[in-house]
């Protein structure tokens, strides 16, 4: 197990090296498309056309794009599908060049289309391997915070799976079946109610809950570990979770789309958590009147009092 | 009820909005008596705070008539007078415990936008963007004030609004700052900013016994004020201020320096104000930061440089170097002003200070967006404003 982690790593950082080489190849055909544009149409078979004239520098610009794209982030492996669309747009102005020529143009522009189809093949192989990668861990969530209360109390206040649906906001409600099982109710993305059993599968008192769905619309696992704070600073809580939403790749993708990004649920949650066991309640302004969330703070409502009437 | 509404870059308006009611069960309604224009409210008015909406309720320095508390609140009653400091904090969480209010880890309920910014998230702030909660301010008739049993201060006696309002922010932040400066006996302080809490900064130094005091703007009138209460004072127009530091400390530099001004700091070189005001404009940094470049670079080897004008991001051409090799630290904080109510109000109520002496205008809640206007202008030498509801 820990071996593959460790493989996955080194893949990782083999795949991101060959994601910024395509960076760096972009900054080079851009370069040279902008610099001498005259050379890249003699040698594509396409100096007799006034189309390519505009078209050649506008592909060096794109190529540009591409560059700020793969070497401006972190996971530049997300971004070598915006290549690949390059690509494709490439390859049919070609083929149309191709169509239209005799001759040693016709040639040049064969030659031109080959290269760009090699170059498309491994983009094409870079980015699955990217998605490959992101899927395979992208719903493996994870967050922590320290709540200021003894290990004993902050365990016993999650052990109560009923108290969920105080801080975890998408939850509508948690039925204890028995000492194991229990009966989960959330509201998804699009207000959809969706329901599963879920079973806990270990539990170590003041150290550590896991469970596991058993049933249901949603298959998820996860572990909640408490850990003493150095310092007398109450309680770590680090939770994992790994889920298949509904909808799978794509509904993650859209409730990533609509702001519910999972990462930030989680932080979220705890968040509130933390303040419900510290303070007693979820902490409400009038512009994040449900208190911490996600999609609350793309869309605030002024902070401005709620409701209209004078006070009794 | 009546609110002073952000209604955009240089635009308030006082509106009509909803009364406030309770959200929480340790909330207290307050019905505001006197409320005050901050300085760092002109940063807002002029646009460079990151996630204010138009119809925000601004103000954060006010006081008032408690009316109504939540279940949980047992220390207020209605009726009771109290002064709100600016920053909400829940009291239990380990940055209250340890009196650091102004990074309460639960009064923010929009944590995860300031976390984009800054790193970490501060807490709760009155009026003052969403990023610090979302929470309408007090230049308004009423206030909900979340945690009431752990931030207002009862005032029980008959000193007056004017001379206990300011406790909420500018005394408590200048009294701090000159409080990062761990001052001894001897030393010679200079505050950037003459301003309301550059003036309680000076006055601060002295009651704590500094030996010099001194003072950099560049209006008169505020140098004036400053003068009045002991300090000497450079005018930045005219001199050029490291030298000037320099000859006045015998080569040394002061001891400490406190950097009252922030964000929106100038520079008498137009080229120079120029450089980075353009940065600002296509958004390559957020903050001016020419007092404090100014304050690392003039204070002595070993020195205290004390932040307590706010910034709100990024900043440009940093004297790191300057910082690192001249032995110098760097404090800055929002003012932990639940700290400071108690011994400020025993201070007041002893004779030892009058908070009062800013106050160049007061007018009516009405008449706020004047207010801001002439402030902002510093139009009638205008220091502080107080409003009447």
């Amino acid at each position: 197990m820990e071996e593959e982690t460790r493989g996955d790593v080194m893949n990782d950082h083999r795949l991101r090296t060959l994601a910024r080489g395509l960076g760096w190849a972009s900054l080079g055909l851009g370069a040279v498309q902008l610099g001498a544009p005259n050379t890249v149409r003699r040698v594509g078979g396409v100096d007799d056309s006034t189309v390519a004239r505009v078209m050649v520098p506008l592909v060096g610009a794109r190529e540009l794009l591409h560059t700020a794209a793969l070497l401006g982030s972190r996971l530049p492996e997300r971004w070598v599908w915006t290549r690949v669309a390059g690509d494709a747009v490439d390859l049919t102005a070609l083929g149309c060049a191709v169509s239209r020529r005799r001759g040693a143009r016709r040639r040049r522009a064969m030659a031109a289309t080959a290269a760009v189809a090699a170059i498309t093949a491994l983009d094409v192989y870079i980015a699955a391997r990217g998605d490959r990668r992101l899927w395979r861990r992208g719903l493996a969530l994870h967050a922590a915070i320290t709540v200021k209360r003894p290990r004993g109390e902050v365990y016993g206040f999650w052990r109560d799976l009923e108290n969920l649906p105080r801080f975890m906001i998408h939850l509508e409600s948690v039925r204890v079946i028995d000492q194991r099982r229990s009966h989960w109710t959330v509201r998804g993305p699009v207000g959809r109610a969706i329901e599963w059993d879920a079973a806990i599968v270990d539990d170590r008192p003041e150290e550590l809950i896991t469970w596991r769905s058993t049933d249901g619309a949603l298959h998820n696992t996860g572990t909640v570990r408490f850990v003493d704070a150095p310092g007398g600073r109450g309680t770590e809580v680090h939770v994992e979770l790994r889920c298949e939403p509904p909808g799978g790749v794509v509904g993650a993708a859209f409730a990533r789309l609509i702001g519910e990004h999972p990462d930030q649920q989680v932080r979220d949650d705890l968040r509130r958590f933390k303040q419900v066991m510290e303070t007693g309640e979820v902490v409400r302004s009038e512009g994040s009147p449900e208190g911490v969330h996600a999609i609350r703070q793309l869309r605030q409502r002024p902070a401005q009092p709620m409701m209209s009437g004078r006070r009794s | 009820m009546k609110g002073t509404c952000w209604m955009g870059r240089n635009n308030v308006e006082v509106r009509e909005v909803p009364d406030p009611r309770p959200l929480n069960s340790r909330d207290a309604i307050v019905r505001i008596t006197r409320t005050a224009i901050c300085g760092s409210d002109l940063h807002l008015y002029n646009g460079f705070i990151p996630t204010m909406k138009k119809g925000d309720v601004l103000g954060h320095e006010f006081m008032g008539e408690v009316v109504e508390t939540g279940s949980d609140v047992s220390n207020l009653k209605p009726g009771d007078r109290v002064v709100v400091p600016f920053p909400i904090a829940c009291g239990a969480c380990d940055s209250c415990q340890h009196g650091l209010f102004s990074v309460c880890e639960n009064s923010n309920p929009n944590a995860g936008m300031a976390e984009k910014l800054l790193g970490h998230a501060p807490a709760g702030i009155f009026g003052y963007s969403h990023m610090l909660g979302g929470f309408p301010g007090g230049q308004a008739e009423y206030a909900r004030v979340p945690f009431a049993d752990v931030g207002p201060i009862k005032i029980e006696d008959d000193l007056p609004d004017e001379k206990v309002l300011f406790l909420s922010d500018i005394f408590p932040t200048g009294w701090m700052g000159a409080e990062m400066c761990d001052i001894t006996p001897g030393d010679v302080i200079a505050v950037w900013g003459a301003g309301p809490v550059g003036q309680f900064a000076i006055a601060s130094a002295f009651l704590m016994g500094a030996e010099r005091v001194i003072a950099i703007d560049r209006f008169p009138y505020r140098l004036r004020k400053a003068e009045s209460t002991g300090a000497e004072t450079l005018d930045y127009r005219d001199v050029d201020v490291l030298d000037a530091l320099r000859d006045m400390t015998g080569g040394r530099g002061p001891d400490a320096c406190i950097d009252a001004v922030g964000v929106e700091a100038h520079h008498p070189a137009p080229m120079m104000y120029g450089y980075d005001r353009a940065k600002q404009l296509v958004r390559a940094e957020t903050d001016r930061p020419f007092a404090l470049r100014e304050a690392i670079m003039a204070c002595r080897n070993g020195g205290v440089v004390s932040v307590i004008g706010v910034y709100g991001g990024l900043v440009d051409k940093f004297p790191m170097g300057s910082l690192m090799n001249r032995s110098i630290t760097l404090r800055g904080a929002q003012c932990h002003v639940q700290r400071y109510l108690r011994p400020l109000l025993d201070r007041i109520r002893a004779g030892d200070i009058d908070p009062s002496f800013v106050i160049s205008h007061r007018m009516r809640l009405a008449d706020a967006p004047e207010g801001y206007d002439i402030f902002k202008n510093k139009q009638d030498d205008c220091l502080k404003v107080v409003l009447t509801p």
